[in-house]
């Protein structure tokens, strides 16, 4: 053993030092290089948070347990680095499933640790018991539940490894509470140390797929590259431009992969799929040659499956295996992470400039351009969007709720970097936004964090706001407001004959409220609801008044609440119906 | 068409829980599966069979491998491979004459007898799934007081 070379003195045959699980945990979390965890304390976490106290790094208090699995995950996409959150057993982890089904879908590094009743009780219906391991089994990528103190070094060094390797996902760690508080010898294990038989994140690209998919790129002549969430997870945005200026590869993404190629770029498509561009959609459909990059096919991108890019090869580049031929059955697969694959192949693609194509797509994006229509005395929430983008000269981080808002903001923000883009994309988690800002902000204390979030979704986690008041966080919540669950409203026009059924949100009009007064209109009054968290809070109807209201809150002095009362009834356009082909796409303008 | 897929795993409490909620979570249908300790007390074997096209098999090989705790899946189906499954089954024998028949169609399918009661026989027959099934039928005519069949098992045989 190497002796480090400091202060104490040198003793012989030290005894190893003894040290708590609970302890085991802190250490675990630090040698990890966390330094901010998310949590809740309860019962069976006492000990845990007793040594927390005490701890090399940030503890952040939310106000509710999905709150925290939310920041730890909003910290995870912002930064890249894994987020961790730290709960009690019972309900303290039955909240934070949706959290971690969240994570899950989208491939988000995470490491939940919950307390459990101690080993002896498990079963025994104990207070505050519940079945952790069977009820995350399916929304994680892993879970452990610890049985021995001697085994807690290195399962929390597993969890590490597992959350953060091949495809990224969260991990759960279930202790119960006479392991935390058994004592062990064993020394703290580091993540990059761990050797698993079962485990094997490393995989060997074969030269022949390389030369292969060069081979295929060079003989294109409408070739398309498709960006997928693991362009961000893979840190592969900076590879993708290359390999797209050297060929003049045309690029969509998907909406998880917002930012992996700049959209200010003449060769971006932007965002492909049920919202996307036309022109994307168009040039999916046209290309001979699309190579996703991990992108995989999900059905908000593919609609009517048969169809789906049915004049091109497909390749299919992914770190998971089992999604190559699970959506689609693609021509070609590589199995591996996405950066070496595209460090490989770039310096056997041939410089090109597939003039007809790049001609053909500028045509398709002036002819087909994003709008929507703007009467007159309406905010409208596109506009809303693009004041935001124009404001902050597009560099805010932009963290969504689900749904029309979402939509929206992928539409009409500009996104150039990776990581600006904080959206719950597979699982489409409504209550998202505002905890995933907060965790945002802590991961990147200088940038401007801006939640854009609805006026339903907002409500389902809006109590964390204090959170971001109390650290002081200088977030930027801008509430869409039109009364209405806007998404499930504009299916229900466009599909169900206009019967809005369960999504009127505003009070006005409807019975037995239909003589309310102006006071009463807004319920909640959302700036009232704000301010009482402690919040700068605006209510905005104009143009003029958003962009005041933004100018000031970007100055970032205060947590600040923007309630924009937008129309009521405006449609996300284009929409590619589900499960449908580009053809049948309707709500697009043309020039 | 069925597929017969080893799966060695982690001899870990939690596993077996693992793999079926997989399957069960991703809505695949399987017909058997076995579990059982191998040569290496920190290994056990799966031994699943389930019907599908080429897709669905690949995508429950896939699945599988992906999780932390399987250390290897093998479809054995299109590989040279031994396969049996063991079928103990006890028929009522009301007569002599009756018994007669039931020991009749056990020796056709060189079943072997392992228990005699006055008023019934045990069968035993270890075979591929295909010859148990007909066993089976062959000796449905009579009350079948109780069976189990105990899935199927498999290993290699192709040359090292």
């Amino acid at each position: 053993m190497k002796k480090k070379k400091d202060s104490k003195p040198e003793t012989k045959e030290q005894a190893p030092a003894l040290r708590s699980g609970a302890q085991c945990v802190i250490d675990g979390l630090a040698k990890a290089g966390c330094d901010i965890i998310f949590g809740y304390p309860g019962g069976t976490v006492l000990d845990i948070f007793n040594c927390l106290y005490d701890a090399p790094f940030q503890f952040i208090l939310s106000r509710h347990e999905q709150g925290a699995v939310h920041m730890a995950d909003g910290y995870a996409r912002a930064t890249g680095k894994p987020g961790c959150c730290l709960v009690t057993s019972g309900p303290g982890a039955t909240n934070t499933i949706t959290g971690l089904a969240t994570a899950n879908m989208d491939g988000i590094p995470l490491v939940c640790i919950t307390g459990q009743v101690a080993l002896h009780l498990i079963g025994t219906d104990a207070f505050q018991e519940a079945d952790v391991m069977g009820i995350t089994r399916s929304v994680t990528k892993h879970n452990f539940l610890v049985r021995d103190v001697n085994e807690l070094p290195e399962i929390i060094a597993k969890a590490f490894y597992i959350a953060t390797t091949g495809k990224p996902g969260p991990v759960l760690i279930d202790i119960p509470k006479n392991i935390q508080r058994a004592t062990t010898t064993l020394p703290t294990i580091a993540p990059e140390s761990v050797s698993m038989r079962a485990y094997k994140p490393d995989v060997k690209v074969a030269k022949s797929d390389i030369e292969k998919l060069a081979e295929l790129i060079n003989k294109a002549e409408r070739p398309l590259l498709y960006a997928g969430g693991g362009a961000i997870n893979g840190e592969a945005s900076e590879l993708i431009r290359e390999l797209a200026h050297k060929a003049n590869i045309p690029v969509c993404t998907t909406m998880m992969a917002l930012g992996a190629f700049p959209e200010n770029d003449p060769l971006s498509l932007g965002m492909v799929g049920m919202h996307g561009t036309a022109a994307a959609n168009y040039a999916v459909d046209k290309s001979d040659l699309l190579i996703s990059a991990g992108a995989r096919f999900d059905d908000r991108v593919t609609g009517k499956i048969d169809q789906f890019a049915s004049k091109a090869i497909t390749v299919h580049i992914d770190i998971d295996r089992s999604a190559i031929g699970k959506n689609v059955e693609t021509h070609f697969g590589i199995h591996g992470y996405l950066k070496p694959v595209l460090k490989a192949v770039i310096p056997q693609v041939k410089p090109s400039k597939h003039d007809a194509w790049v001609k053909q797509i500028k045509e398709w994006k002036s002819k087909f351009p994003l709008g929507y229509p703007q009467p007159e005395g309406v905010l409208m929430p596109q506009s809303v969007i693009k004041m935001i983008d124009t404001l902050s000269k597009g560099k805010a981080i932009i963290a969504t709720d689900v749904g029309q808002n979402q939509m929206w903001a992928t539409q009409y923000f500009t996104y150039t970097q990776p990581r600006h883009w904080i959206s719950s994309g597979g699982l489409g988690t409504m209550g998202f936004g505002l905890p995933a800002a907060i965790g945002a902000q802590f991961g990147r204390e200088k940038e401007l964090v801006v939640c854009i979030a609805g006026d339903g979704g907002i409500q389902m986690n809006f109590q964390e706001l204090v959170v971001a008041v109390e650290h002081r966080l200088p977030i930027v919540v801008v509430i869409l407001n039109n009364g209405y669950l806007g998404m499930v409203r504009q299916w229900q026009e466009l599909f169900y004959t206009k019967r809005y059924s369960g999504v009127m949100l505003s009070q006005q009009g409807r019975r037995p409220n239909e003589d309310i007064t102006e006071q009463q209109k807004y319920l909640p009054d959302f700036v009232k609801l704000a301010e009482a968290h402690g919040a700068k809070a605006y209510r905005v109807t104009t143009d003029k008044e958003v962009e005041e209201a933004l100018k000031e809150a970007f100055k970032r002095k205060h947590t600040t609440v923007i309630e924009c009362i937008v129309s009521p009834e405006a449609n996300v356009f284009p929409m590619i119906p589900p499960g449908a082909h580009v053809s049948s796409m309707i709500g697009h303008l043309k020039n | 068409m069925k597929h017969i897929i080893n799966c060695l795993v982690e001899n870990q409490p939690g596993v077996l829980a693992r793999i079926v909620g997989l399957i069960s979570g991703r809505g695949y249908n399987i017909d058997t599966l076995n579990v059982g300790p191998t040569a290496d007390p920190t290994v056990s074997k799966m031994t699943i069979v389930a019907p599908g096209d080429a897709k669905v098999i690949d995508q429950i090989t896939q699945q599988l491998s992906k999780q932390v705790d399987v250390i290897e899946v093998v479809e054995m189906t299109n590989k040279p491979h031994l396969e049996r499954e063991i079928v103990l089954v006890r028929v009522e024998t009301k007569d002599n004459a009756q018994r007669a028949e039931v020991l009749d169609i056990a020796s056709t399918f060189n079943a072997q007898v392992v228990d005699i009661q006055k008023d019934s026989v045990s069968l035993q027959l270890a075979s591929n799934q295909n010859a148990v099934s007909e066993f089976l039928k062959a000796m449905q005519p009579h009350h079948i007081i109780d069976l189990s069949r105990s899935g199927v098992i498999a290993v290699g045989r192709e040359s090292l």
